[in-house]
């Protein structure tokens, strides 16, 4: 039985921004996800929208870690390669009703503290976003985007880096409070820890359930999205939202460009009865397309390249009409358990913040000492398609598999697919792959490149092919050799 | 103009025809090329073998109309690849093609180092890629066991590897059809072709070849509105549409399998030709062409999939000598041939017609023209309408499907912006 001091529960963008702040200190640290890579869940399925902070409710959570995780979001971008883009945000109002909507709004960013908000008519919009329909917007220039996936990927394995330990495909079946530690139990054996972070998500409370009885539930809801090819990224330059839509708790459809250069229509909102049910269905395709035209006329239905969507986490009914804050709280029944709860939009945005307060809550209890090696760069992940024409030689030069395309939607080479294979987690999935280097992302999503990753599994990696899977342990890709 | 942007550390290559893609369109247009007198033809592929998606293609029917015989695919492109070695010419294998530009240059990628290839033409034949099941937008869960057809065949026959084995097959495109038959022989449970139109879409002899002979049954006006399965696919929910492909209600069935495969149509690629400014055909999906198969920007030619996608090789190879004919003439007399200033008649596909090849003509004279109808029809005639005047008019006898039907048409003297209509009259 292993003993750590901290284990944290849940491989998404919290677990892994706690396990990446507190690998700055002397601490014995492990994280169990259960999939079989991190951000395998609300984290890769998202808008990607690093949040201004004018949505949450004045001196809620929400609104300080929202605010405080954009401003952390600059250094952590740049320490972790990880591509960002303030590219800012127009909120639309398409009639005078919804203008004094847009009044509110700013309102609530200047309580916020959200700089340089700003109301302005059609033909400003117009001039920097001429696609756009409607009749004034607030521009809310702090908003900005990022990769959802590679940043969870990028604070993960930075932490690895560091020493962290990462378990994938790791399910917490029952955990038991001994004295002053807690007793882990999973599918990979018992595990000892003075701490427990609950950063499991949607699966939150199953984790609480261990323990005591949970005074909340989980109210899953889910957001469609579509994706369009990169042809289309002329569409719009910034976040293009309409207004929130309050009763229902959530931002409403927007159209949000992706560092890569796809556009994002996205997300619908729906609540349903399960925690796992990412189908995507034909209703809210058609009310994304629909949607998506009244504010872009010419987004065709051609356009699309793929679906999918993504839970969000609520822990408050749908009727519920107050602030449905994030809870953040070390038990009182079973201190050292220390739960993040409902961490639904802006949580992306709020992560580095919230890993700051779990900090701050666990030196309430131990003292901490900083390692003064703390490796804070971590760059693993070079694309070939960013480099200068001289990078580019250079590279080929020094490894040739660097002149070796295997992705030609993304340009993706063959030097990429076996770093990102050589990952520090050990994930060998085909969307680990994916994830990381963008092979099988483009628009032949996967058609061209699949048998040259498969081959290089095979050849570089000794892998039994027929055993690869597509994401988790039962999506095999295949079911065996055509004939012995 | 614009500049590849690299000029130090390139490997610089000079050739008279580049031709980009050594599919059967690629081997096909250089060997013509090199024939009519060019001296230096090169073929670039970004794949670590010659042929395209031949290689994998094992079943026959490669080269009935072309040459009266039925080989395989590989024994098709074999008999080109000899021909093209013992010509000389230069395949440049695992070189991806990152960028062309208007002054037919060429900026590409190897394992040896970044390049630039100036030629006097290029020849586009990058082929064409499937449609995905993002293309198609079909709902449901995202599971492992999804496959385009040619991605399955590849590693069926490729890579013996079996994806699945109980199929259902999406589409009932030529691949789709020669994937039902051949999971089958590897002892898979082919358990139907969905197509959403009344009528197949592949060749009239795949659909008895491949389905017929093996009792796999084909669901016409049907399609799939649902895919379940959380980890690997488990099932599909299917419907029938009504005449506006629109699925109708309480007609949903289930069927479960373990892998569905899409042949729901292919996209011909042409990032390259779009990036460099070529005018591309909403239609066809590939570049405007002038009966040399020339593209709009001068010194530029295309052909195979990538400039329409074609039924057979047959058809497509025949199309592409010419393509590599007249680069070899452009390579020769330089930059004037082919070069008029004006396209002086634009031909457009009228009533009933979906596309039409060339789309623009620059002589009088006997023009081979290229159409496919919107929907199939039987005893039709074709009229060809230079300014609303008729000046030919075809019979079709067969087309009881979309395929791909050729018109040789006489053009007369004309006056310059003139129009060329061609209608399907019923």
């Amino acid at each position: 039985m292993r003993k750590f001091q901290i284990a944290i529960i849940g491989g998404g963008v919290i677990g892994s921004a706690i396990a990446r702040e507190l690998s700055k200190y002397f601490l014995d640290i492990i994280v169990f996800e259960k999939g079989s890579d991190v951000a395998s869940s609300t984290s890769k399925a998202n808008s990607g929208v690093i949040h201004s902070g004018i949505n949450s409710p004045p001196k809620s959570l929400k609104a300080r870690f929202c605010v405080e995780g954009n401003r952390i979001f600059h250094q952590l971008a740049k320490e972790l390669s990880v591509p960002i883009k303030w590219t800012g945000k127009y909120v639309i109002a398409k009639n005078e009703e919804e203008e004094k909507e847009l009044v509110k709004l700013k309102d609530i960013g200047i309580k916020n503290k959200v700089m340089g908000l700003r109301l302005i008519e059609t033909d400003e919009v117009n001039f920097n976003e001429p696609n756009i329909k409607c009749k004034s917007a607030l521009w809310v220039p702090s908003a900005g985007i990022t990769l959802p996936y590679q940043l969870t990927i990028a604070l993960a394995e930075n932490s690895v880096m560091n020493g962290v330990k990462f378990l994938l495909e790791t399910i917490v079946i029952d955990i038991k409070k001994n004295n002053n530690y807690f007793e882990i139990k999973t599918n990979k054996g018992i595990f000892k820890s003075d701490f427990i972070i609950n950063a499991a998500g949607l699966n939150c409370i199953d984790i609480v359930k261990m323990l005591e009885e949970p005074d909340f539930r989980v109210y899953p809801c889910r957001g469609e999205y579509l994706v369009l090819d990169k042809k289309y990224a002329f569409l719009i330059k910034s976040l293009i939202y309409q207004i929130p839509q309050e009763k229902f708790g959530f931002l409403g459809v927007h159209i949000t460009p992706t560092v890569d250069g796809n556009i994002l229509l996205g997300p619908t909102s729906e609540y349903i009865a399960e925690i796992n049910d990412t189908r995507t269905t034909k209703q809210k395709i058609n009310i994304l397309l629909k949607e998506a035209k009244e504010i872009i006329p010419i987004i065709k239905d051609k356009a699309v390249i793929n679906a999918y969507s993504g839970i969000r986490c609520k822990i408050y009914p749908p009727e519920y009409d107050g602030i449905s804050d994030f809870r953040i709280e070390n038990s009182r029944v079973n201190p050292g358990l220390i739960n993040l709860l409902g961490i639904e939009s802006p949580g992306l945005t709020a992560a580095p913040a919230i890993a700051k307060e779990v900090v701050k809550i666990i030196s309430k209890n131990i003292v901490l000492s900083k390692k003064t090696k703390f490796v804070s760069k971590y760059d693993k992940y070079i694309k070939f398609s960013d480099m200068t024409n001289e990078r580019k030689s250079k590279m080929i030069n020094k490894n040739a598999s660097w002149g070796r395309i295997i992705c030609r939607c993304e340009n993706v080479t063959e030097a990429e697919v076996i770093n990102a294979l050589s990952n520090p987690l050990g994930a060998k999935t085909l969307s680990s792959i994916k994830y990381r280097c963008r092979a099988g992302m483009g628009r032949c999503q996967g058609g061209f490149c699949t048998q040259h990753i498969v081959r290089i599994m095979g050849e570089e990696f000794n892998l039994d092919i027929t055993k690869i899977n597509l994401k988790s342990n039962k999506s095999n890709l295949f079911i065996g050799k055509t004939r012995v | 103009m614009e500049k590849l942007g690299c000029e130090k550390k390139l490997i610089n290559v000079t050739n008279d025809v580049s031709v980009i893609g050594s599919g059967p369109a690629g081997i096909v247009a250089g060997i013509s090329a090199r024939e009519f007198g060019a001296k230096k033809v090169i073929i670039i592929d970004r794949n670590n073998w010659i042929g395209g998606i031949l290689p994998q293609c094992i079943h026959d029917g490669f080269g009935i109309e072309e040459m009266g015989i039925s080989l395989t695919g590989p024994e098709y492109i074999d008999k080109y690849v000899e021909k093209a070695k013992n010509l000389g010419i230069t395949v440049m294998k695992e070189t991806t093609v990152l960028k062309i530009n208007n002054e037919l240059e060429i900026f590409a990628v190897s394992r040896k180092g970044l390049m630039k290839i100036k030629s006097k033409s290029i020849i586009l034949a990058m082929g064409c890629r499937e449609k995905t099941r993002g293309n198609l937008i079909i709902p449901g869960d995202r599971p492992s066991g999804i496959y385009t057809a040619g991605l399955a065949q590849t590693f069926i026959n490729l890579y013996n590897i079996m994806p699945g084995k109980n199929i259902v097959i999406l589409g009932s495109g030529d691949v789709g059809l020669i994937m039902a038959r051949r999971l089958k022989i590897e002892g898979a449970n082919v358990k139907g072709v969905i197509e959403i139109l009344p009528y197949p879409n592949g060749l009239p002899r795949n659909v008895v070849q491949c389905l017929k002979d093996y009792n796999i049954p084909l669901l016409l006006s049907h399609t799939i509105t649902s895919i379940e399965g959380k980890d690997r696919i488990n099932k599909v929910i299917i419907s029938k549409v009504d005449k506006n492909k629109k699925p109708i209600p309480d007609t949903e069935k289930i069927i479960k399998c373990d892998t569905l495969l899409l042949s729901v149509g292919l996209i011909p690629e042409n990032e390259i030709s779009r990036n460099a400014g070529i005018i591309l055909d909403d239609s066809t999906g590939g570049p405007l062409v002038n009966q040399y198969y020339r593209t709009t920007i001068p010194g530029i030619y295309a052909c195979g999939n990538c400039l329409q996608v074609y039924d057979t090789v047959d058809l497509l190879s025949i199309h592409a000598k010419i393509a590599g004919k007249q680069s070899a003439k452009n390579a020769i007399k330089g930059k004037n041939h082919n070069n008029y200033a004006e396209k002086n008649i634009i031909v457009k596909p009228g009533t009933g017609i979906k596309y039409i090849i060339p789309q623009m003509i620059n002589k009088t004279g006997i023009i081979d023209f290229s159409f496919r109808l919107e929907k199939p029809n039987k005893f039709s005639k074709i009229s060809f309408e230079l300014n609303k005047n008729e000046i030919f008019r075809g019979n079709l006898k067969y087309s009881n499907s979309t395929g791909i039907i050729n018109m040789k048409v006489k053009i007369p003297n004309y006056s310059p912006k003139s129009i060329l209509e061609v209608i399907l009259n019923e």
